[in-house]
């Protein structure tokens, strides 16, 4: 294998691909079962032959949303609470698998280009594996979103011009730099650790697909693999086959695939983004035709959400299930509530919900929930605010 | 010597256009297209560069200047 990731003849992506033959002979419930509680219990499916460098990502929990579900009508609702992940987000999933991959084929740096979550997760992931990292930011990120990163002291480079003029310097660089970049020539493995999440759902459901997914898209890379983990689960006879339908969420200041979807065509126009929900503001996404595709394929949909509809969500999420997303939940969540709403995701069917990031790195965003009431230190004062009956 | 690979897309009005002739013609670029999909009003065309850095910049400064938009075939890749 090598770190390549377009296809020398038509530019289009390269994936990595398996023996599954071979692969549904060694695998069954019970041995996967038996493994670590990380992402690296389905090592035997992920392209990795070295030690992997786990700082333990994975296996987060899925909880059943009763009160959630309540309020939206649907009674078979479920939250995958990726939140709960080493740096706060799904992205230490796919960056373990790349980081893991970085250090086989030799690289002694890493390198991507962020505005936040997949920063941490790189640089994180860095310290632990005893290479160097480099991040490249635009200069308009917010400060708190630096500071998950810069922690893990990563060289910082904060770069002074346009989010297209960041990606034009970062494309330039991974040609020039023996780096692995790691969404450019690790991006078939980096994209790869994030089918771990399918698997995941399909064991904690007790084996089995759900009816539907929800699930954000950015580059849309996420969304696909969701849907090929459990694909690859059925290929190896460890559940039934798929019946999955998939429905991508994208905020609606940035949503080239949900646009298509509902245009009916096959090219995905790159958008300039303008949302609040900043890590899925991807205008011109790399893997939207195929997220496309799989939401087409699947009798799924694509839906898009605006910025006060996405913080309705993320405060819905919290005030029903005790769960604080970043605003990229908020759109999952706006999402879920458009389609039940519309009858696309009927009351009974069993939907699992992807939140993939969590909500203190940009807590400005709901700032305005923060509405104390005032006392004086005297119980005469608390009772005179707020006539509570003892 | 250079590559750069790009995807051009085209709006309605400049379809019937032959900017990537004239972009081999007016700069020292040599045009090799990939991929390809044109309709009646839309179109995109994702092909590679090849030419010295200064040349492939101001060919794509000028094709940019027509109203074609001008994207890297990879996506975008500054990531959430
Ligand atoms: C929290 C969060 N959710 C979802 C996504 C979307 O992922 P993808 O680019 O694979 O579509 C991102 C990053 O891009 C993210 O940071």
């Amino acid at each position: 294998m090598q770190p390549v990731n377009v296809c020398d003849f038509c530019l289009s992506p390269l994936e990595v691909s398996y023996d599954y033959k071979t692969l549904a002979k060694a695998l069954s419930r019970e041995k996967l079962a038996q493994g670590p509680l990380t992402m690296w219990r389905y090592r035997d499916m992920l392209p990795v032959e070295g030690k992997e460098v786990d700082i333990g990502a994975g296996f987060t929990p899925l909880v059943k949303a009763d009160n959630l579900g309540r309020e939206l009508g649907l009674d078979r609702l479920y939250i995958k609470n990726d939140c709960l992940n080493p740096t706060y987000s799904f992205k230490d999933r796919p960056v373990s698998v790349a980081v893991t991959k970085a250090r086989e084929f030799g690289f002694g740096t890493v390198a991507c280009a962020s505005t936040g979550n997949l920063a941490a997760s790189v640089a994180a992931h860095a310290a632990k594996a005893n290479m160097k990292a480099y991040v490249f930011v635009p200069s308009n990120v917010e400060p708190g979103k630096l500071v998950g990163t810069a922690i893990y002291d990563p060289v910082l480079v904060k770069v002074d011009g346009s989010y297209d003029d960041v990606n034009r310097l970062c494309n330039r660089l991974a040609e020039r730099y023996n780096w692995g970049f790691i969404n450019i020539n690790l991006r078939p493995y980096y994209a790869e650790g994030s089918k771990t999440l399918g698997y995941e759902v399909a064991e904690q459901l007790g084996w089995r697909a759900p009816d539907c997914v929800v699930a954000p898209a950015a580059s849309g890379l996420l969304f696909t693999r969701i849907w090929k983990g459990l694909d690859e689960f059925s290929m190896l006879g460890l559940i039934e086959p798929v019946n999955t339908h998939m429905y991508l969420a994208q905020a609606a200041g940035s949503s080239p695939i949900v646009n298509a979807f509902q245009a009916g065509s096959l090219h995905v126009h790159p958008v300039e983004p303008d949302t609040i929900a900043k890590s899925i503001a991807i205008g011109n996404p790399a893997d939207g035709y195929y997220a496309l595709m799989v939401a087409r394929q699947s009798g799924g949909g694509a839906c898009a959400v605006t910025d006060e509809e996405a913080v309705a969500g993320m405060k819905l999420l919290a005030q029903t299930e005790g769960i604080f997303a970043e605003a990229v939940g908020g759109v999952v969540v706006g999402a879920l509530r458009k389609l039940a709403a519309s009858g696309s995701i009927k009351r009974n069917q069993l939907t699992v919900a992807f939140i993939t990031g969590a909500g203190p790195k940009t807590q400005e965003i709901v700032a305005d929930v923060v509405r104390p009431v005032t006392i004086q230190p005297t119980l005469e004062s608390f009772e005179e605010v707020l006539s509570v009956p003892a | 010597m250079a590559k750069r690979q790009v995807m051009f897309t085209f709006p309605a009005e400049l379809i019937k256009e032959p900017i990537i002739y004239n972009l081999g013609h007016k700069f020292k670029v040599v045009t090799n297209i990939r991929r390809a999909d044109v309709t009646e009003n839309r179109g995109w065309v994702v092909l590679e560069l090849e030419g010295e850095e200064a040349d492939i910049e101001q060919g794509i400064a000028w094709v940019t200047n027509k109203g074609v938009r001008v994207d890297p075939v990879i996506g975008d890749i500054v990531e959430g």
